[in-house]
């Protein structure tokens, strides 16, 4: 299939970036999208362009690296996948493909697509884990009973691999369901209970520093999320930030 | 873990909490208003007598007072903290996408609730002056029993075509913000549940288009009856 590629093409964090156009012929309706790219970067290298940059990992939807906002979307057209997971079937011969990076202000550019989303991982250091015990009478998980439906729902929301496509899809780049997804993988579970207040707080506060958006509740992240995180997850850091703000001791 | 929080003043999540808490007291006002404004539907001398008592009540009656303060405070702090969230959330994003399809995951009013608060302001603003403004420090006549007389420049205001329509189109703005509004206050306080939330969505939506309805039904009535015309 031929297809036009519009791509943003941008030199450096600082550097001032636009749009290029590139043709493409060639391409196979089994070429996955980074696929594609790769195909893309190939023919560029050989003309002497310098290759798109784009991030990507495993290629298998479960690490979270590759990004994209795809004709207007994160991850593209398609529904609870990642951009690796993206086929080149879904696109017909003749189409013109927008490619841009995820835009948010704590989300900067690094070059081209890709995007420094090292926010998340403040996030996740200001409160998303438990302490244990690890002087050699650690205490077996499973040995603390826990409702099934409860287990169930932390592993749902244990399942964000921050990609950040929430933040991307959302008008206010905000990263609720990130965050909410986060803790909320610890406040249902009894292991999570001891740090909870804290956990919220802090939590919440670093995604306040980072620069990210609030929350409308138009709920296009869950939409666009790969891992189909609810939004009763950002309901829940909601009423625990509530209850934490009204009864903490500081 | 130390705690580092704003607490319930200026982190993102309080200042959702702000805007739910005002827009649902919002809400409440919204039906006792709507309650008052149905004694239009009433024509003639009796209508006019009893409108103007009731003016008289919700002026002076010192639990009207109370609640009318705490409406305008509502409205105040629900505005300048959406015009702060709203600051933010462009704020955090400085350069806009190209291609951006975002009527493949929200609706058109979730995304435009900004615009639509600002419509309903104006709309108060404007509502305010012709009615609130007159009734607080202009010069009314009086009626047949020495109340003033609130409803003939009421009834007189929607024999206008222009301010009838303004009316309609303002509140179905309000329709729309609270289509997506007053269910999304509960979200934002964290009352999400797999039992009520479904009602709580239905509910809140019906409320969202009968409420604005019945008001444009008044102010449809009004223009149609014209009953400032009979007396």
């Amino acid at each position: 299939m031929d297809l036009t590629l519009k791509i943003w093409r941008q030199a450096g964090p600082e550097a001032k970036g636009e749009m290029k156009t590139y043709p493409i012929s060639g391409v196979e309706e089994d070429m996955s999208f980074l696929e594609m790219l790769d195909y893309l970067n190939e023919q560029l290298i050989d003309q002497g362009i310098e290759p798109v940059v784009f991030d990507h990992d495993c290629r298998e939807g479960i690490c979270g690296m590759c990004s994209l906002f795809i004709n207007g979307e994160a991850h593209g057209p398609g529904r609870k996948i990642t951009t690796c997971q993206l086929h080149m079937r879904e696109f017909k011969s003749g189409d013109t493909i927008y490619i841009e990076p995820f835009r948010a202000k704590a989300f900067p550019i690094i070059k081209d697509l890709m995007v420094d989303r090292s926010a998340f991982d403040r996030i996740q250091r200001a409160g998303g884990f438990i302490s244990v015990n690890t002087s050699g009478n650690t205490i077996d998980a499973n040995a603390i009973p826990v409702p099934k439906e409860n287990a169930d729902k932390a592993f749902d929301a244990a399942t964000c691999i921050g990609c950040g496509a929430c933040v991307a899809t959302c008008k206010n780049s905000s990263a609720m369901l990130f965050a909410s997804a986060k803790i909320s993988q610890f406040s249902l579970l009894p292991q999570g209970q001891p740090e909870a207040k804290e956990r919220v707080l802090n939590m919440v506060n670093q995604m306040d520093l980072e620069g990210f958006g609030n929350c409308t509740n138009t709920g296009a992240c869950e939409v666009e999320c790969p891992k189909g995180i609810s939004l009763e997850n950002i309901a829940r850091m909601n009423r625990d930030y509530l209850f934490a703000s009204l009864s903490n001791n500081k | 873990m130390a705690s580092t929080s704003k607490g319930l003043f200026g982190s993102s999540l309080a200042r959702k909490y702000w805007m739910a808490a005002t827009g649902l007291f919002l809400c409440t006002f919204l039906v006792g208003h709507l309650l008052g404004n149905l004694q239009l539907f009433v024509t003639g001398e009796e209508g006019q007598l009893a409108f103007n008592e009731y003016g008289k009540f919700m002026t002076t009656f010192p639990v009207v007072k109370i609640l009318s303060y705490l409406t305008y405070a509502s409205v105040l702090l629900h505005t300048v903290d959406g015009i702060m969230l709203a600051r933010q959330n462009r704020a955090a994003r400085p350069v806009g996408y190209v291609k951006e399809n975002q009527s493949a995951n929200a609706s058109w009013a979730s995304r435009k609730m900004a615009l639509l608060g600002l419509l309903t302001l104006f709309f108060i603003v404007v509502h305010m002056k012709s009615f609130w403004y007159e009734m607080h420090f202009g010069t009314l006549g009086t009626d047949a029993n020495g109340n003033k007389d609130l409803w003939t420049l009421t009834v007189t205001a929607f024999e206008q075509w222009w301010y009838t329509a303004f009316y309609v189109v303002a509140l179905a703005g309000l329709a729309l913000h609270l289509s997506h509004g007053a269910s999304s206050a509960f979200q934002s306080l964290g009352v999400n549940h797999p039992k009520y939330t479904p009602l709580i969505n239905k509910t809140m939506t019906a409320f969202a288009w009968l409420i604005p309805a019945g008001f444009i039904a008044v102010a449809v009535f009004l223009f149609v009856v014209q009953p400032g015309q009979a007396l």
